[in-house]
């Protein structure tokens, strides 16, 4: 318990990781939680390579987060370019009233 | 070692506790919130853990970067006509209260790594080859990051560069009836279509733009 190892950081991402999976179903919102909920992911992701990377001694693990850390960032730009191109067409960005697509 | 189980378990909480209330929250701008605080958390623990480079990085990127443009893509969309009304009058101090608990929660999380600074070479001990040498984080990263990585280092460039032409070309608009100017269009104009020889005829004058 008080000796903090590579377990503890693994269990923090994947709480985390869980956490942003959940919030991907259970958004009953707009958009923008889901990519947030997506953001969160991602930094479960980066908290598995980092805690990987310092406990086993291999810089590789930092620089694939630094990676992620950039797809992230395009990801993010992209989508919100996307939702708002989205209100600017339909006018709403409610996860219930976004059927275009029928799915 | 009991410093590090209190750093982990602290920052640890917080993250997982502001991860909740991101999913959770009603109000999309609580969340946005929500979310910056656990960024600071999570790269709280980068820097203790000993990845340095990282957790700076990270606050620039995301709490600099994406989660400002969260802020800003909501408070763009005018999404108050939904259920919760953000922005009318009487409601819009509820930011204040939260806002307050979260900056308050990132100055304390601040203090404490200033503070855990002083002991972080004892902090806890992995016996492996990145503690042993002396270089700074920042510097043996560099040192692989352009020399074996050099390759995806400049993809993910790439990626960036198509990201940013991509999201304006996406929310990129042409308005109608703007007046602008357009350098094709002056350059082929020709005289056929900007000379107009007329025969005038006395006491009538000539009309234009009809």
């Amino acid at each position: 318990m008080i000796e903090i190892g590579l377990g503890h950081y693994l269990t923090l991402g994947a709480v985390i990781f869980s956490i942003g999976v959940i919030g991907i179903f259970l958004n009953r919102k707009n958009i923008i939680v889901i990519l947030m909920s997506i953001e969160l992911i991602l930094l479960a992701v980066n908290i598995n390579l980092v805690a990987f990377s310092i406990f086993l001694g291999d810089l590789a693990g930092q620089v694939f987060t630094l990676f992620i850390l950039t797809v992230a960032a395009a990801e993010a730009a992209i989508g919100l370019a996307i939702i708002v191109v989205y209100f600017r067409n339909s006018g709403t960005i409610r996860v219930e009233e976004i059927d275009k697509l029928k799915g | 070692m009991i410093a590090h189980a209190i750093f982990f378990y602290t920052f640890s909480i917080i993250a997982v506790v502001s991860a909740i209330m991101v999913t959770a929250s009603k109000n999309t701008v609580h969340s946005v919130f929500f979310l910056i605080l656990d960024f600071i958390s999570i790269s709280c623990l980068f820097i203790m853990i000993g990845a340095e480079f990282l957790g700076m990085i990270m606050l620039i990127v995301y709490v600099g970067a994406v989660a400002v443009l969260f802020l800003f893509v909501v408070m763009m969309l005018n999404v108050a006509q939904q259920k919760n009304q953000w922005f009318a009058a009487k409601d819009s101090s509820k930011h204040i209260p939260i806002g307050l608990v979260i900056s308050t929660l990132i100055f304390v999380e601040i203090i404490i790594v200033i503070g855990g600074w002083k002991y972080k070479p004892d902090l806890f001990d992995v016996n492996n080859s990145l503690s042993q040498t002396s270089l700074s984080n920042t510097h043996s990263l560099g040192q692989i990051l352009y020399t074996d990585y050099i390759h995806v280092f400049q993809i993910s460039g790439m990626i960036l560069l198509v990201a940013m032409i991509g999201a304006i070309v996406l929310t990129f608009r042409q308005r109608s009836g703007v007046k602008r100017q357009s350098y094709i269009k002056q350059i082929s104009r020709e005289r056929a279509e900007g000379v107009e020889v007329l025969e005038v005829q006395s006491n009538k004058g000539v009309k234009i733009d009809d």
